[in-house]
């Protein structure tokens, strides 16, 4: 499965929608995951991609990996996976 | 001072998942005590114990849910459900702000901390779920209990080994008939069944192989069992007031400390609780008809126990009925006072007492009326529910019928 399709799996797992409701330009906020939903997001891209993701919940938005969209998701794990293969 | 009545029962354990599959089951005598089933059982030395193995949890809980709720938990929000929705209450306003829960266990989340320290030692991940803290830890069961049903009132975790459930009962009366809230959930929980849980009681070399037999000369040790038991205690009034189902009246209590061992219980420490609990919901030694025993079936404590009841009670120690329902449901640890307080329930309002069951040979040291192997029929105005924990640690209820 490519990285794009197993994410949106993930999300929409996570937020309990279709995989078909999840696009791009999704952001997990929109979907309604929370903050609880998104450590568990998280993690269930660390087991899926065998990658550390730098997150820290006390500052979500100084992580150096973009959560904004679907799109950036995907390209974050991209690079993650170039990095730490 | 208020009066205290319990107006909502419910419960999950090896001999039923509800009250009145328990209660059928203690009037059977049924044994729930069968080979343990988990991973990795095969590596203990026991292997018996009261396991609930017909629960499915996930026709109970969604996904998310099961990913903050350890056994325990589930256990607990299972039986609390029964009780609640016995009780007739839905808590808003006033009702809601002062309610409170107060839960007892020993170990809380124990296959959370078995399988997450499988996966990191054993399997060597270097990753787990993020949960894993919410979950394991001793108040998730109790935090559970007052977000799904909007209880905003005082609201802990009591852990005292195998008198955690007795103790937070003690407390929740004590909030009910101190007029601090007309209403309080409580109970305990307890699921240890697990590879690391049941290893860690076998270490310690109390554990019999083969049946729980409480009293019986040929005991040879505890056996483990997991459960649930939930309870609305409601002030006296209040609960008129409704036209609530009252179920018995909860009607004093007593803790104390050994002080003496971390193990070996001691006969003074339990006679004391049980002497100032008959004086807090003062009545006398006579009225007595039925005692809920500690009962663990090892060689220490049920002849400390009986010798207790005969200090207190004198000659009516002898007509006296006393039993241990641990010899059905196994000990059930944290949970085990909540579930043995149905066998109150079941001598004080239909006048059964559940037997000791697996009982084979007299015990001179235990020569009480331990009502053995079979159900009997007899009325019974006052019963008084005992737990002796580890550490020394003694809570006693009283029970009175309405």
């Amino acid at each position: 499965m490519d990285i794009r399709s197993k994410v949106i799996e993930i999300i929409a797992d996570q937020a309990i929608i279709e995989t078909s409701d999840v696009s791009d330009e999704s952001t997990l906020e929109g979907l309604g995951i929370d903050s609880l939903g998104l450590v568990e997001s998280i993690f269930a891209i660390e087991e899926a991609f065998d990658i550390q993701v730098p997150f820290n919940a006390n500052q979500p938005n100084e992580s150096p990996f973009d959560l904004s969209s679907v799109a950036t998701i995907v390209q974050g794990i991209e690079e993650l996976i170039q990095e730490q293969s | 001072m208020k009066r205290v009545v319990i107006t909502g029962a419910g419960t999950i354990n090896s001999i039923g998942q509800n009250v009145s599959q328990t209660i059928n089951s203690f009037k059977e005598g049924r044994c729930g005590i069968s080979d343990l089933k988990f991973k990795d059982v095969e590596r203990l030395s026991i292997k018996i114990g009261g396991q609930i193995h017909d629960f499915e949890p996930d026709k109970h809980f969604n996904r998310q849910q099961l990913s903050l709720y350890d056994r325990y938990t589930q256990l607990t929000l299972i039986a609390a459900n029964e009780a609640i929705e016995q009780s007739g209450l839905i808590f808003n306003g006033q009702l809601a702000a002062s309610t409170g829960v107060v839960l007892g266990t020993a170990g809380g989340g124990v296959s959370t901390w078995d399988d997450n320290y499988r996966a990191v030692y054993e399997e060597g991940k270097n990753r787990v779920h993020p949960f894993v803290v919410p979950k394991l830890m001793n108040n998730a069961a109790a935090s559970h209990l007052s977000m799904k049903y909007n209880l905003k009132g005082p609201t802990f975790t009591v852990s005292t080994a195998c008198a955690s459930s007795n103790h937070a009962m003690a407390q929740a009366f004590q909030i009910v008939r101190s007029a601090q809230s007309p209403v309080m959930v409580t109970g305990g929980s307890e699921s240890m069944l697990c590879f690391g849980g049941v290893k860690a009681w076998e270490g310690l070399r109390v554990m019999s192989k083969d049946a729980c037999r409480p009293f019986s000369l040929n005991r040879n040790g505890m056996v483990q069992g997991e459960g649930a038991a939930i309870f609305v205690f409601e002030e006296l009034e209040h609960a008129k007031r409704r036209g609530a189902n009252i179920i018995c009246e909860v009607k004093g209590f007593a803790m104390s400390s050994d002080a003496v061992d971390i193990v070996n219980p001691s006969k003074q420490g339990a006679a004391r609780a049980i002497s100032n609990a008959l004086q807090d919901a003062q009545v006398n030694v006579e009225d007595v008809g039925y005692i809920n025993a500690h009962g663990t079936g090892t060689a220490a404590n049920d002849k400390t126990e009986c010798s207790a009841v005969a200090d207190v009670f004198g000659h009516h120690a002898d007509k006296i009925m006393i039993s241990s329902t641990k010899s059905m449901h196994g000990h059930i640890i944290g949970g085990t006072g909540a579930v043995e307080l149905l066998a109150c329930i079941l001598a004080l309002r239909d006048g059964i007492i559940a037997p000791t069951i697996g009982y084979e040979e007299q015990d001179p040291e235990c020569a009480l009326d331990i009502v053995p192997n079979e159900a009997r029929e007899a009325k019974v105005e006052l019963a008084i529910s005992n737990a002796f924990a580890f550490g020394g640690l003694n809570a006693v209820l009283v029970l009175q019928k309405v």
